[in-house]
């Protein structure tokens, strides 16, 4: 009773929030909004007692993700007319992508595939089984060598974006702290016989 | 459940969060004049004494002062967001003193067992605090944009670079507390380190404990770490168009995360309520933690008056290529010599969970 109140104040805040995220003129609200919808998609991992997915969410998404969402939006000059330039032009391919996912979300819905009766409705388990400790055994034997793939790949992502963001400039001043620290009076003080 | 039991359910939570909110509050008060005071001893001078013996009433009529002076909005600014940064700041900041365990306590023998003195003991307590005080970002940042003031945008991105930076580093010294005791629940981390000054996980870890506290005052803002205030070239950094209680409520939450980073390494790092010699156990825990935790702050104290402000770029340098090697390193470490025979039989001193 109490869970299901809180499954629809979740859900439902997620669809309003997510709903600001489009609908709001000003981008800087639409990233606010995006937060909230995060929260609350939270919330719903919390229902399912997946407590480690939730805090991991919050903490990645909303922590780390969107903070360097706002801050690329804050340096962004957002002109509103550019905005709506163009919109007409855009408006085919973008309604045919919205309308070719709602109907496959509807046929998904309704094919009875993720009908209540199809899953394995697990009853909420005692306080003392820890997903944690569950996800962490699952995650480094049964799916090791996809989690090392996945690791991989972050790996080389993370590399390409230093190797396209590095780019040494001969006419700017570094410092280097080990030389500094190497320092010695000899170096920069010579002794002249008048 | 009836409605009694609901009203009374209700009346528990509001006790529950008037019990972390007034005391932390009061903490914010007398630590700006323990701060005072403390800085005045440093450089020789004699600090607030006026408003009552000793200045102790300094904190109240600041504060009485803050709610007297008038709130301004500048005419420019995003009026929503301008109100809502100071209260999103201050959100997180108290909301991450629910997990923090103060103690064990059987509330003097009228519980047959031991209870945790936290008002939520969650079994990933470590990523809850790391999840909130992440959030507190968000306050900075708005404060910075809603204002429309070239000064505050500067300090809020400063701020929230410096904050990405050394949340990494934080996080990675925990990895290896948690290595360690082998588990999320802050109760637990205490717990394995039961037994005395030499089971405390600043031994085995010293080069984290030092990491994560320097990280935590690059955290919060404090100095030597604080570029997003510093007053000499950006005024007063991300809150220059606040004024009045709004302004306070800023420093509420910066002091109160002071109190949590302090809090937080005394439960990873320092034993947590325990005693550094079990025979002086008889003292409450709770003692023991608030002791250590207040040490602590008194350290941060001790920073902001003895050493210059950081540039910036000697803070991003510090942050990205000194603490982030070390704690990766040491996560190798303390990884490996867990695993290794011989090297294990050592460390298995410090790890219950074997």
């Amino acid at each position: 009773m109490l869970e299901s109140a809180f499954f629809w104040l979740f859900g439902g805040l997620a669809v309003a929030a997510s709903l600001g995220v489009i609908l709001s003129r000003n981008t800087m609200h639409s990233v606010m909004w995006l937060i909230l919808c995060f929260f609350n998609a939270a919330g719903l991992f919390f229902l399912l007692d997946a407590e480690f997915l939730g805090i991991i969410l919050i903490l990645i998404y909303v922590g780390a993700v969107m903070v360097l969402f706002m801050f690329v939006v804050m340096m962004l000059e957002v002109n509103e007319a550019v905005k709506r330039e163009g919109w007409l032009q855009y408006l085919p391919v973008g309604g045919m992508i919205a309308v070719i996912l709602f109907i496959e979300l509807v046929a998904a819905s309704t094919s009875g595939l993720f009908g209540s009766e199809q899953m394995a409705m697990a009853a909420h388990m005692g306080a003392d089984v820890n997903n944690t400790v569950e996800i962490g055994k699952e995650l480094y034997t049964r799916y090791l060598l996809g989690f090392e793939i996945a690791a991989i790949i972050l790996l080389v992502a993370l590399i390409g974006a230093i190797v396209l963001t590095l780019r040494e400039r001969k006419d700017a001043k570094y410092q280097n702290i080990s030389k500094q620290v190497h320092v010695r009076k000899e170096d920069r003080l010579r002794k002249v016989s008048m | 459940m009836d409605w009694l039991d609901m009203a009374l359910q209700a009346v528990i939570w509001a006790a529950e969060i008037l019990a972390i909110a007034v005391p932390v509050a009061l903490a914010v008060a007398y630590t700006t004049y323990a701060e005072r005071r403390v800085i005045g001893w440093i450089q020789v001078r004699q600090g607030c004494n006026r408003v009552g013996p000793y200045g102790l009433l300094q904190p109240l009529a600041d504060g009485l002062k803050l709610f007297l002076k008038e709130t301004i909005i500048p005419t420019k600014a995003n009026k929503f967001l301008f109100i809502a940064a100071p209260v999103m700041a201050l959100m997180p900041a108290l909301l991450a003193f629910a997990v923090v365990p103060f103690g064990e306590t059987t509330l003097f023998g009228l519980w047959e067992t031991t209870h945790v003195m936290a008002i939520a003991n969650l079994n990933v307590g470590v990523l809850y605090v790391m999840a909130i005080s992440s959030l507190s970002i968000y306050g900075i940042l708005m404060a910075g944009w809603a204002s429309n003031s070239k000064y505050a945008l500067i300090g809020a991105i400063r701020s929230t670079s410096q904050m990405i930076s050394y949340e990494i580093s934080m996080g990675f010294s925990i990895v290896c507390v948690l290595i360690l005791a082998g588990s999320l629940g802050l109760s637990d981390i205490v717990r394995a380190q039961e037994g005395g000054l030499f089971h405390w996980y600043f031994i085995p870890l010293f080069p984290m404990f030092i990491v994560f506290f320097i990280s935590g005052a690059a955290e919060t803002n404090r100095s030597p770490f604080d570029l997003p205030e510093g007053e000499a070239e950006l005024v007063a950094g991300f809150f220059v168009e606040y004024s009045g209680m709004w302004f306070a409520v800023f420093s509420l939450a910066e002091y109160a995360a002071m109190f949590l980073i302090a809090l937080m390494t005394s439960i990873l790092f320092l034993g947590g309520w325990y005693a550094p010699i079990p025979a002086l156990d008889f003292i409450p825990g709770t003692i023991w933690l608030l002791g250590k935790a207040s040490f602590l702050v008194f350290v941060f104290i001790w920073f902001r008056a003895t050493f210059p402000r950081y540039r910036y770029d000697q803070l991003m340098r510090l942050g990205w290529k000194v603490f982030l090697p070390w704690t990766l390193a040491w996560i190798a470490v303390i990884g490996i010599s867990t695993y290794t025979p011989g090297l294990s039989d050592v460390i298995a001193f410090w790890q219950p969970w074997r």
